[in-house]
This record gives C-alpha cells, structure tokens and sequence, in this order.
C-alpha cells in the first residue's frame, strides 16, 4: 500500500469518528435546557416553505411524465387502465421520497453547508462559542430537526402532486374523469405503502440536515473551503440517500410488503 | 462620530494590598504545534487586572493562537494556562462555559452575525448567558453598550450595511455587553484607515477605564500599541523574545524589537 493510499484511509476513518462524535454531539444537545424553538420555526420557514415551490413543480412534473411516457408502453400490452395504479404505486412508494430528497440535498444541504462554512471562516462560530452561547444547540440541532420535520412534509406534498399531475397527462391523450383516475390511484395504494415511504423520508432529512451540518461547521477557514463544504455536502448528502434508500427496500420488503 | 475625547488615559494595574500586582492570567512553558510548525515553543506570561497588555509580532507568529488558547477555542499541546487561578485545560464543558462568560473576545472581523440585526446580535448573548427576556431591560443594557461604543443609530442596521469600523466597534459591544472582567482583542485596528484604527485604540482605552477590565491586544499597529500599552511582549518563532513599556523597547537594542517602531 502506498504512502498517499495509506494517509487517505487514514483520513477517511478519522472522518467517520469525526461524524459519530458530531453526531454524539447533536443528540446530547437535542435533550439539554435551553432548546432553541424560534431558531427551529426559521429553519422550517427557510428549509420547508422556501423549497415549497421547486418540490412541488418537480412532484407534478414527475407524475406527469411517468404517465406520459408510461401510457405508449402499457398500450402494447392492453393495460392502460393500469396506468393510475402503476404511477401511485411507484410515485408514493419509491420516486417521490427519492427524488425530493435528491433535490432537497442539492437545495438545503448545499445551502447549510455554505452557511455554516461561511460563519466558520468568519468567526461567527467561534463567537458563537467564546461568549457562552451553545452553537451545536442554535446552529445544528435547529437545523437537523427542521430537516428530519420538513423533507416528509415536502414529500407527502410533491407525491399528492404528482398524482394530479399523472391525471394531467391521462388527460392529454385522452379523456379519463377525474374521479375514475383517482379511484383507479387509490385502490391500488394500501397504508402499508405510505408509512414506509414516510419514514424513509424522515432518515432522508435527517441525514440531508446531518451532512449540511457537518461539512459546513467542520470546513477549513478559507473562502475556498466553503465552496467545498457546500459541494461536498450535497454529494454526501445525494450518495446518503441512495444507500439508505437500498437499506430501506430491503426493509420494507422484508416487513411491509410480505 | 467620533465619541472617544482624547483625554483617554491609561488606567494603571490594580494592586492588592501587598502591593503586588493581582495576576489574572498566568501562562507557564505553553506550547501549540500545527503538524510539524511549532507555533507556540515554551511561552510564560502573566496579564495583572487592570492592565493592558500589547502582544507584538509579525504575521503568522503564533499571536492569536495563543489568546484562542485562553478561551479554550484551540487546546494547547503542553504546559500551564490559568485563568483566574482556573487550569483552563483541566476544565469540563460547563465550567468553561462560565469561564468565558467572564472573557470577551473581540474577533479581528467583528464577527457578527450576518441573519441578525445590530439589536438582535446584541440581545444573543445576554438572553443566553444572562437568562435577561424583559423587553425593557434588554433594551436598556443594548442602548448603554450602543452609546458606549458611539453607535446609537445603528441599531437596526444589518451587519452587511456597517463599515469595517463599526463592526468592530459593533462587536466591541457585543462583548462588553456581558461585562467581562478580561477582554481580549484579536488585532482591533487591521484592516483599518489611521483615523479609526486611533478611535479604535482609544475606544479601548475608554472601555477599559469604564468597565475596569484586564485586556491583552494582539497587534502590530504600532500606533494602537502606544496607545492602549502599559505593557508589550514582542513574539517571534513561538518565543517572547522581549518585554517592556513603548518607551523601553523602542530603544531596545534588539534589531528585530527595534524594527517595529521604525
């Protein structure tokens, strides 16, 4: 093994113990007096109702496609009347929580790692610390949560979307009422494929809320390095969600769907 | 506005009733690496109430260090650091807590908090560390620091809207709104015109003589170290390698020392 490879194992292992001791740190303030609820309503203003309208365009227009490019296949076989079912099923169990996720992470974790990058090199931080105040309690509890509260929300909004959405494009190659293409979405859709997706969805924004945290509040001092933490933060964040997305099929098939 | 009269004087160190000076600070054989740089190698110093205390040196020599080291922000890599008669590195989370609420820092960017006004910058610390929540007490204790530092109007202005200058004089006042007994400036006057790097200097002197506090300034503006200095330590490769008043060292026999005051 070489020198260069030995230093970057040693820097990833020395990473990991960094994110569980942040992580120790994030549930030791989460529990202590002094819990900062008007920093977490502005979290959830700025992380839940500023990315109100990207995730809602994005869940329409994910519906709408997926019936669009759906209904020409489904024709072949004669299933078309499967449509509605096909695209719930798939927008409610999978690519909603997904894909807003993987958008949440380009949106906020990005932004939270500029932030907390930006007030590390500035000295906020430090301030923050040196007069007393706890800044893993206003800075990164606050932020945590508000994600871990607001990404199902987005969700559960985008996917309610996407299903109007898929009646829009029923709708442009034909005519389907509108009762009969919901009816067509509901029945096929039990609880057992909505509680998996939201709690999918809640380790999704904890993990978005988590990584935006650490890259920033650990990055380097330096203008340069905040771009760093904001890039690298959607990259963890992105590479997060999909892994706990694999863990959480396996799950789900195991207990929900068998 | 200029509110610092230039009859500020320089207040001399307390004396107990020995006569000694009460020492404050004391720092035996500390030292900080970062990798292989020694920044820190061995250094003593003792800081006495009252006293103003000008830290010397060139860029990079280990100065701010040193004063992040007293407030627990970077931990040291051997010797001893009293605070108060406090070991600061044998301290837990909750006792430095309470010992940097009796130290103010003043950061060399102001570092104010850019999401908050000038009010709610100053209010932060003291609902968190003074537990004060009545409007009107809080409203009185930011406007005695606001005319303190001369900045009354600033009020609800947002950081990106002051000048370097008020921002110091901004987070001057964030400090000296919980009432530390030690203050510890990170390069008060960089980045700074001549005009309000000497109102900065004298708004130091006039703070000090205000709120009675022990101050150690990290500078090499030598126009702030005349005049907020009782004292200066000159540092250099991580060693204090010369002590005394403005006087003193200018005519030290030092070229280096010398080569500050030219």
């Amino acid at each position: 093994m070489s020198v260069e490879a030995k230093f970057s194992w040693n820097n990833v292992f020395e990473d990991a113990g960094n994110q569980v001791a942040f992580m120790g740190a994030f549930f030791r303030n989460l529990f202590r007096v002094g819990f900062e609820g008007n920093e977490l309503i502005r979290q959830c203003y700025i992380i839940g109702y500023k990315s109100l309208s990207l995730t809602a365009i994005t869940g329409f227009i994910l519906g709408l496609v997926l019936t669009l490019q759906s209904i020409p296949t489904m024709k072949t076989f004669g299933a078309v009347s499967f449509v509605p079912a096909m695209v719930s099923i798939s927008v409610i169990r999978e690519i909603g929580p997904v894909i807003i996720a993987l958008i949440c992470s380009g949106k906020v974790a990005s932004s939270i790692g500029a932030e907390l990058g930006s007030m590390k090199v500035t000295e906020q931080i430090d301030a923050l610390e040196v007069s007393g105040a706890n800044p893993i309690q206003y800075l990164v509890v606050t932020r945590i949560l508000a994600c871990t509260l607001m990404i199902p929300l987005l969700t559960l909004m985008a996917d309610a979307l996407a299903l109007g959405g898929g009646y829009l494009g029923a709708n442009l190659g034909g005519h389907v009422s509108m009762l009969l293409y919901f009816n067509k979405s509901m029945q096929a859709l039990n609880f057992s494929d909505l509680y998996p997706a939201v709690i999918k969805s809640v380790f999704f924004g904890f993990a978005i809320g988590f990584v935006g945290c650490y890259k920033g509040y650990n990055s380097n001092r330096g203008t340069e390095s905040v771009g760093l933490a904001a890039n690298s933060a959607v990259v963890s964040a992105s590479l997060w969600v999909i892994i706990l997305d694999g863990i959480a099929v396996q799950l789900t098939s195991i207990f929900a769907y068998s | 506005m200029d509110t610092v009269t230039d009859t500020a004087q320089k207040v001399a160190p307390l004396e107990n009733a020995k006569g000694d000076k009460e020492v404050v600070i004391k720092i035996e054989h500390l030292k900080k690496s970062f990798g292989s740089n020694h920044v820190l190698d061995d250094i003593n110093m003792e800081l006495h109430k009252g006293e103003n205390l000008v830290v010397l040196g060139r860029s990079g020599q280990g100065k701010s260090v040193a004063i992040k080291c007293i407030v627990g922000l970077l931990q040291p890599d051997g010797g001893s650091l009293k605070v108060f008669g406090e070991e600061v590195t044998s301290l837990n989370e909750q006792q430095l807590k309470d010992l940097r609420v009796r130290i103010g820092f003043l950061f060399q960017s102001g570092a104010l908090y850019d999401s908050m006004t000038v009010r709610e910058n100053l209010e932060f610390p003291i609902t968190r560390v003074r537990k004060i929540n009545k409007q009107s007490e809080l409203d009185a204790a930011v406007k005695e620091v606001l005319e303190g530092v001369g900045l009354p109007d600033a009020i609800d202005k947002m950081p990106s809207d002051l000048s370097g200058g008020m921002k110091k004089r901004i987070g001057l006042a964030r400090t000296l709104i919980l009432k530390p007994e030690i203050m510890l400036y990170d390069e008060p006057t960089t980045g700074l015109d001549p005009i309000t790097s000497r109102e900065i200097s004298k708004l130091i002197l006039e703070m000090q003589k205000k709120y009675q506090t022990s101050s150690i300034i990290i500078t090499h503006d030598m126009e702030c170290a005349r005049i907020t200095s009782d004292r200066i330590l000159v540092l250099n490769d991580g060693k204090f390698i010369a002590e005394g008043t403005y006087d003193e060292l200018q005519d030290s026999k030092d070229e280096l020392v010398r080569s500050f005051f030219k």
